[in-house]
């Protein structure tokens, strides 16, 4: 073993490398406060291990990214934790970094000579931050997506080239496939070696010119090994111990749901720590944007690196001192005051919450599905009713309609509905309800519409509030009946169970109800008045009459004010069975499936 | 106070060594850990290019009745990674009439290095273009000197009433024994 590493050494000079990195002097001996260097060092391996082997299984592509992230998340052993780590251990580096920079600025360790190392240790904070920006778009969810896009709008407005910049920090126009490849390569390989650069700088201009030591000294010189190593050493496991408990508690970094241009998100907003630029911005209002973004930014920075020349003049030091805790206060302010403003934001919440159900949701269908389509994880989210039946509900029918009193999405609509209460369409509650003489005319149902008089509205509060107890079983027959056309997936056990009592309801329909004076029920009637009761409430038929409630078979011409989705170009077919199917219940994950 | 350094007491020394050394092992240890687990991922897998049971491949009467092989590409859902592709080309295989109503089929796959077998129609036999081995038009090694380890791989037929049936699977390369990893 000796003579292998006597070999070594004549080749190497290993020995007395080892004996250089180990054995520096620390006046003073090893204390805690010198520790801040080592555990950013060790933050950086952390990031560089856990970044490597997420690279694995990562694929930069507008089809792939999210679907890869989804699936290091999901389904290989321990990705999520992988991906905890990597997140939170960035997290956890911009906080060490600024506090190594006031520390450093505090104890005036920017002073001659260590001006360069100073810059140097800019540089590195700077690169950090941008491997943070670029990281943050990598898995191509809405959140990253959207906050991404107003960073590289904000380059946009740069002066004279910005166009220009942001056309080749996108790679196009517009966001896509080449924005992954140069983002991951700025991110996994022109970042990182600027930072390995600037790293070996910084160390060896920190081993030219020596610690600068705190005065005064309480214990005697000492060198680097053991003493201050075992600190460093603790102080990595501390920093470590932080990122895992964090990774457990949150179960490792969040996945939104899968970016998607045609799907607004406002709840996009910037990791935390740029959120203080992001409120700043707030307060350059049209075109002094450029001074908020970009000027300002830049001077303070620029004063920030002209710390070690102003700290040359007699009061420079105090200068410095106040400049760091003025900006250090903006920060924290501005931040504050940006998540209160979204705390109390209802826009804000609600999207906040509608981007959590699409994630769990976009997995569960991922999932059930046994995989992911070619055409990427976000074709699930725009062919699942559960997601798109509320939206489009609240976008085209929620000014005249409600469900459950909602818009759809679960936001109340001010002002009274002016057509039914759609929830339950088709079902037997939904039915009872309409023949029920207290709620048929009230705001449920026909309140506020035409058929408020109409001849169903006058049959119901005359002739069934008036029903003895034996036409009302017969009554629930015929209601039983009539849903069973609807076919509806959450009620398909009790219709089987009924079957016999739905035979005898479609005969008293026709017979003692004589609900087949104005509908038509099980055969073709020109004479029919009402809408059609055969395979009322089924697919087919709530797609018929959203697209065209105007046709004979719904309410001819006695239409009342709703729309032809259809032809007036309103909705497409899609869409309309979105919405459908949604209603019906019939999803995945939903009642009966 | 600074000036030479006094000499430490060895043992509380040898302490403070080795628990520098077991945190700073245990530091590097865990995201390394933790990215080795993700990696070894693909070990504790078995799907792939395979399909899982009888797919259909072609009706008898497309076979010719002298007993030429002739190839086929077969289609089934295939799961890679994150992607679900519904009936997509999963790989091809070389069907032979040996009777009225029997068929015999084989992997287009060399079992020697996984290149894609040629038949040849004027030498009624398979080559492989990558190292030369040739195979007879019933699979088995041609020459002494081939350096496939095995004979091209049968795969299971099934007729059903006109239609012809096989399992497609996939085998490890390179050695004596065939056995299946997708």
């Amino acid at each position: 073993m000796k003579r292998l590493i006597d070999w070594l050494d004549s080749r190497t000079g290993i020995r007395k490398l080892t004996h250089e990195a180990l054995l520096e002097n620390i006046p003073g001996g090893a204390r805690w406060r010198y520790v801040w260097g080592s555990a950013l060092t060790f933050c950086l391996f952390v990031q560089f291990v856990t970044g490597a082997f997420l690279w694995s299984a990562y694929s930069p592509g507008a089809l792939t990214a999210w679907e890869s992230v989804y699936y290091i998340q999901n389904e290989m052993t321990g990705g999520w934790f992988l991906r905890g780590l990597h997140h939170f251990t960035a997290q956890l580096m911009v906080v060490l970094l600024v506090l190594h920079l006031m520390q450093v600025i505090i104890d005036g360790a920017y002073q001659a000579p260590r001006e360069v190392n100073f810059w140097f240790g800019l540089g590195l904070l700077l690169l950090t931050l941008a491997l943070a920006l670029t990281g943050y778009l990598l898995p191509w969810d809405q959140k990253g997506y959207w906050a991404t896009k107003v960073a590289t709008n904000i380059a946009g407005i740069m002066p004279i080239f910005g166009e220009e910049i942001q056309r080749l920090v996108v790679g196009g126009a517009d966001y896509g496939n080449l924005t992954l490849t140069r983002f991951f390569a700025l991110h996994a390989g022109l970042l990182p070696a600027g930072i390995v650069v600037l790293i070996v700088g910084h160390i060896a201009l920190f081993r030219r010119h020596g610690i600068k030591a705190k005065q005064p000294f309480q214990k005697r010189d000492a060198p680097f090994w053991p003493d201050q190593v075992l600190m460093d050493a603790v102080a990595s496991l501390a920093v470590l111990t932080t990122v895992v408990f964090l990774t457990l508690a949150f179960h490792g970094a969040e996945l939104s749901a899968p970016a998607d241009p045609s799907e607004p998100y406002p709840a996009a907003r910037p990791e935390w720590y740029f959120l203080f630029l992001f409120q700043f911005l707030k307060y350059f209002p049209g075109h002094t944007e450029v001074w908020g973004a970009i000027v300002l930014p830049t001077l303070g920075l620029l004063i920030l690196a002209a710390m070690p020349l102003i700290g040359k003049w007699r009061l420079g030091h105090r200068f410095n001192l106040a400049f760091l805790a003025a900006l250090g206060a903006g920060a924290v302010l501005l931040t504050v005051q940006a998540r209160r403003q979204d705390a109390s934001d209802p826009t804000y919440l609600a999207a906040r919450a509608q981007a959590e159900r699409d994630a769990h949701r976009v997995a569960e269908l991922a999932r059930a599905a046994g995989g992911i389509p070619g055409a990427g994880a976000v074709t699930l989210l725009r062919d699942d009713p559960l997601t798109q039946g509320p939206r489009l509900f609240a976008r085209h029918c929620s000014s005249c309609h409600r469900y459950d009193g909602h818009d759809g999405t679960g936001l109340a609509v001010t002002g009274s509905p002016s057509a039914p209460d759609l929830k339950g369409f088709g079902s037997r509650a939904w039915l009872s309800g309409m023949l029920d003489p207290a709620l048929v005319d009230g705001p449920t149902y026909y309140g506020d519409t035409k058929f408020k008089e109409g001849k169903m509205a006058r049959f119901v509060k005359q002739k069934v509030a008036k029903y003895t107890p034996e036409q009302r079983a017969g009554l629930a027959k015929v209601i039983q009946a009539v849903s069973a056309e609807a076919a509806l997936p959450s009620q398909a056990a009790a219709d089987r169970n009924d079957a016999q009592a739905i035979l005898e309801g479609r005969e008293l329909a026709r017979s003692t109800f004589s609900c087949t004076d104005c509908h038509a029920f099980g055969k073709p009637d020109e004479d029919a008045t009402g809408p059609d009761l055969t395979g009322w409430g089924s697919r087919e038929w709530v797609v018929g009459i959203i697209s065209d409630p105007t046709h004979p078979r719904f309410y001819g011409s006695r239409n009342d004010r709703m729309p032809l989705f259809l032809s007036s170009g309103q909705l497409d077919s899609r869409s309309i069975g979105l919405v459908a199917d949604w209603l019906r219940g019939d999803w995945y994950g939903g009642s009966g499936k | 106070m600074s000036g030479p350094i006094p000499p430490e007491e060895p043992r509380r020394s040898f302490l403070k060594k080795a628990a520098a050394v077991f945190i700073g092992g245990l530091v590097t240890l865990v995201p390394a850990a933790a990215g080795l687990l993700m990696w070894m991922d693909p070990l504790r897998r078995r799907s792939g290019g395979g399909a899982a049971g009888f797919t259909r491949i072609t009706s008898l009467a497309a076979l010719p009745n002298d007993g030429t092989p002739r190839k086929f590409t077969v289609f089934a859902d295939r799961v890679d990674a994150w992607t679900r592709i519904p009936a997509t080309p999963v790989g091809a295989v070389y069907l032979r009439r040996t009777g009225d109503r029997t068929v015999e089929a084989l992997q287009t796959i060399c079992p020697h290095a996984g290149c894609f077998v040629d038949y040849r129609p004027g030498a009624r036999d398979f080559l492989c273009p990558c190292h030369n081995s040739t195979f007879a038009i019933d699979g088995a090694i041609n020459d002494p000197k081939s350096p496939s380890p095995r004979a091209m791989d049968a795969l299971p037929v099934e007729l059903r009433e006109e239609e012809i049936w096989i399992r497609f699977e996939n085998f490890q390369a390179g050695q004596k024994a065939k056995r299946v990893v997708s």
